[in-house]
């Protein structure tokens, strides 16, 4: 293993070359152009054998990716943003055809008003898509985990695409130290593709085909069934990941969750920030957890309501705003998956940080003590609070 | 130039998909499976052609065929030809596969120009077939970029102020030209020699070729069925729609038509027209056409003498 100093965007490329992806299709857009810049140079130095499709759009990109995932390739590409926007409709093609397309998405806020910056808007906008969608805290869980997306993604229990997200500039463009694997070491870990079905003329299929009232249900109930199979999946590539590796993954992270009595609950790079002012609260005797999910989709509601448990307050971070909605997409899922617990924890909503508005441990450490208030009084004074925004 | 006994007998289309009576698409997909060389993949477009031969559980298709969206099938097929390319270079090619992408003109013309320029700009190896009856067809006859000028649709209707498409018919040739791919023609299946030849063309040419294949729609262009063949026929002989190609760099025109019939001919055989001559003779109109009919002959006679 060697230590290399990285960008997440470049982690994300290091860990798709490493993976021997036999395609990249991809569109360049901020923050997402080190993914593709990184591999468009792998490519011109020979450093691997994959196709490069440089296509004219986003929607051409996964139009392309899943032309490629067709014929039994394996396929990468990443995007952000608008891109993903532009994406939409062909991520319910990509799931519907049960194609194992991995996505790097630099998570970053949409127009209008026109930002480039870090928010989850894009990915929540598409939440729904029958993707599996994984957030990164750092550059290395971006690395650790695209490699991962491959296996959990090709797994035949699954057959699904898998995005995996990490927090526009914040991650993209942060130089890290990342623990980067031998290239044989991820080669075995990987393997290569095997699909269940291709484009062979030696055995000709017909995909895509026009399913009506009589079956179309059945093809929608059976993307369920597949994306019920994820946390076992997952759970169980991880345990290969750490043979291989030493390091540690799964659906989710608890730091202090063993005793505590007022959560935070969130993904991406604001868990790191969370666990540091938490150690702090803690080292203080205040209670204080953090809960960080990684697999955002399949959303996790046994493990949610396993580690949220004992605890008696929950704030639930949300980077993007559900317009209209009661909460944040995330709060909603937590909301929703408790809402069968006895007794369970109050819950209250905090939208931070769009349009990549910075989130400071102080902003935190009340949010933490608001969450403190909430366990000791169990009433919960604000349910959404819109942190940091002039108002 | 194909031998009619030397085709296949092999039908790789089978009967039994529920295209109308009439309709040329199912005679152009079966031209088009007589002029494969080997090993080849449809990637189709959303249309008719998609919903009449694929309706789950069944299909017509004896070769692998994938349908994804509307406005992709040039990036899809990118993306399929790439990839063969690519896992035949780590040791898991599965030999020459031809790639063949068929939409109709909705998804030519209009929702796909730009995925299809996109791939002609890369210059991946495959054959883009457009099925072009002149309108969106599938979804109910409205107007597309390819409609032609004075027809009627349901997004074009013959109203009392405005007597159809106030537009004109999109010149796709000469778009796809223009991005100095090898190999673009115009066909017709009343032509099938030219048609079947031509895609055998295209196929055979290293990078992308275009056909845009005029296909008679009886529901949409209002004729019957039986007068379909005839209906393209007429497109041809009135100069309606030229057959020429486009062949690196040189424009050819395959059928010459020395004493052309009046467009009128073309146009007073389908009720897509028939607000031209009834309850008044429109001759402003009818006028306006048979000049840009002229007009196009005579473009393309300069492009071919070049």
């Amino acid at each position: 293993m060697t230590v290399m100093g990285m960008t997440g965007d470049e982690a994300v490329a290091h860990a798709a070359k490493q993976s021997k992806v036999d395609i990249v299709a991809a569109y360049p857009i901020t923050p997402q152009t080190i993914i593709v810049e990184r591999f468009s140079k792998y490519v011109a130095d020979g450093e691997v054998q994959t196709g490069y499709v440089c296509v004219e759009s986003e929607h051409s990109a996964l139009s392309a990716c899943i032309g490629s995932s067709l014929t039994g390739a394996r396929v990468f590409t990443a995007t952000s943003s608008q891109g993903l926007a532009l994406m939409h409709e062909m991520l319910y093609i990509a799931s519907g055809l049960r194609l194992p397309i991995v996505m790097g998405v630099a998570n970053r806020a949409l127009s209008a008003p026109i930002n480039i910056h870090g928010d989850h808007s894009d990915m929540m906008g598409s939440r729904d898509c029958g993707w599996i969608q994984i957030y990164v805290e750092n550059a290395q869980e971006a690395y650790d985990w695209t490699i991962q997306a491959f296996k959990i993604a090709e797994d035949y229990e699954v057959q699904l695409p898998v995005s995996v997200n990490l927090d526009g500039f914040i991650i993209t463009h942060c130089v890290e130290g990342v623990d980067v694997a031998e290239d044989d070491v991820v080669a075995k870990f990987v393997q290569t593709r095997k699909p269940l079905f291709k484009l062979d003329p030696q055995k000709p299929v017909t995909v895509g085909a026009l399913c009506f009232t009589d079956y179309y249900y059945e093809f929608k109930r059976q993307q369920v069934d597949a994306l019920s199979h994820v946390n076992a999946v997952l759970n169980r590539i991880a345990k290969e990941y750490k043979d291989a590796t030493g390091r540690s993954y799964g659906i989710l992270d608890a730091y202090g969750m063993e005793d505590a009595e007022a959560a935070v609950l969130c993904l991406g790079s604001t868990a790191g920030t969370a666990r540091e002012v938490a150690r702090k609260l803690r080292a203080q005797g205040k209670k204080v957890g953090v809960v960080k999910i990684w697999l955002y989709r399949p959303f996790p509601v046994d493990e949610i309501k396993a580690v949220l448990k004992n605890v008696k307050a929950v704030a639930v971070l949300d980077r993007a705003i559900s317009f209209g909605a009661q909460y944040g997409a995330l709060c909603s899922d937590v909301v929703s998956a408790l809402h069968t617990v006895d007794n369970g924890p109050r819950i209250f909503n905090v939208i931070f940080g769009l349009g990549g508005r910075d989130i400071k441990p102080s902003d935190i450490e009340l949010i933490f003590n608001q969450a403190l208030e909430t366990a000791r009084s169990g009433v919960v004074k604000e349910e959404t609070v819109f942190l940091g925004v002039r108002e | 130039m194909v031998v009619l006994k030397e085709l296949t007998t092999e039908e790789l289309f089978a009967s039994g998909h529920r295209l109308c009576a009439g309709c040329g698409e199912g005679i152009i997909n079966r031209m088009t499976m007589k002029a494969l060389r080997g090993p080849t993949v449809i990637i189709a477009a959303t249309g008719c052609n998609e919903v009449a031969s694929t309706i789950y559980p069944y299909t017509s298709w004896k070769l692998p065929w994938a349908h994804v969206a509307f406005e992709n099938a040039a990036a899809v097929a990118s993306g399929v030809v790439e990839a063969y390319k690519a896992m035949a270079r780590r040791g898991a090619g599965q030999g020459q596969i031809d790639v063949i992408a068929m939409a109709g003109d909705g998804g030519t013309y209009d929702i796909g120009i730009q995925a299809l320029s996109g791939a002609l700009e890369r210059g991946h190896d495959f054959l883009y077939i457009c099925v072009d009856n002149e309108a969106y067809m599938n979804t109910g006859i409205q107007r597309s970029g390819s409609t032609p000028h004075g027809a009627e649709t349901t997004t074009s209707p013959a109203g009392s102020v405005i007597p159809g498409k106030p537009e004109w018919k999109k010149d796709l040739i000469g778009i796809c030209a223009a991005h100095g791919i090898e190999y673009a023609a115009t066909a017709t299946p009343a032509y099938w020699n030219d048609y079947i030849t031509k895609v055998r063309k295209g196929i055979e040419v290293n990078g992308p070729a275009v056909i845009d294949v005029l296909s008679p729609c009886p529901l949409g262009w209002r004729h019957e069925s039986a007068r379909s063949i005839e209906m393209v026929r007429l497109a041809v002989e009135t100069r309606y729609f030229p057959i020429y190609e486009f062949e690196r760099g040189k424009y050819k025109l395959n059928l010459s038509v020395p004493k052309p019939k009046p467009a009128e001919e073309f146009l007073k055989a389908q009720g897509r027209f028939a607000h031209l001559f009834k309850p008044t003779y429109r001759k402003d109109v009818i006028d306006e056409i048979q000049q840009n009919v002229d007009a196009n002959w005579n473009r393309i006679l300069k492009l071919c003498a070049n």
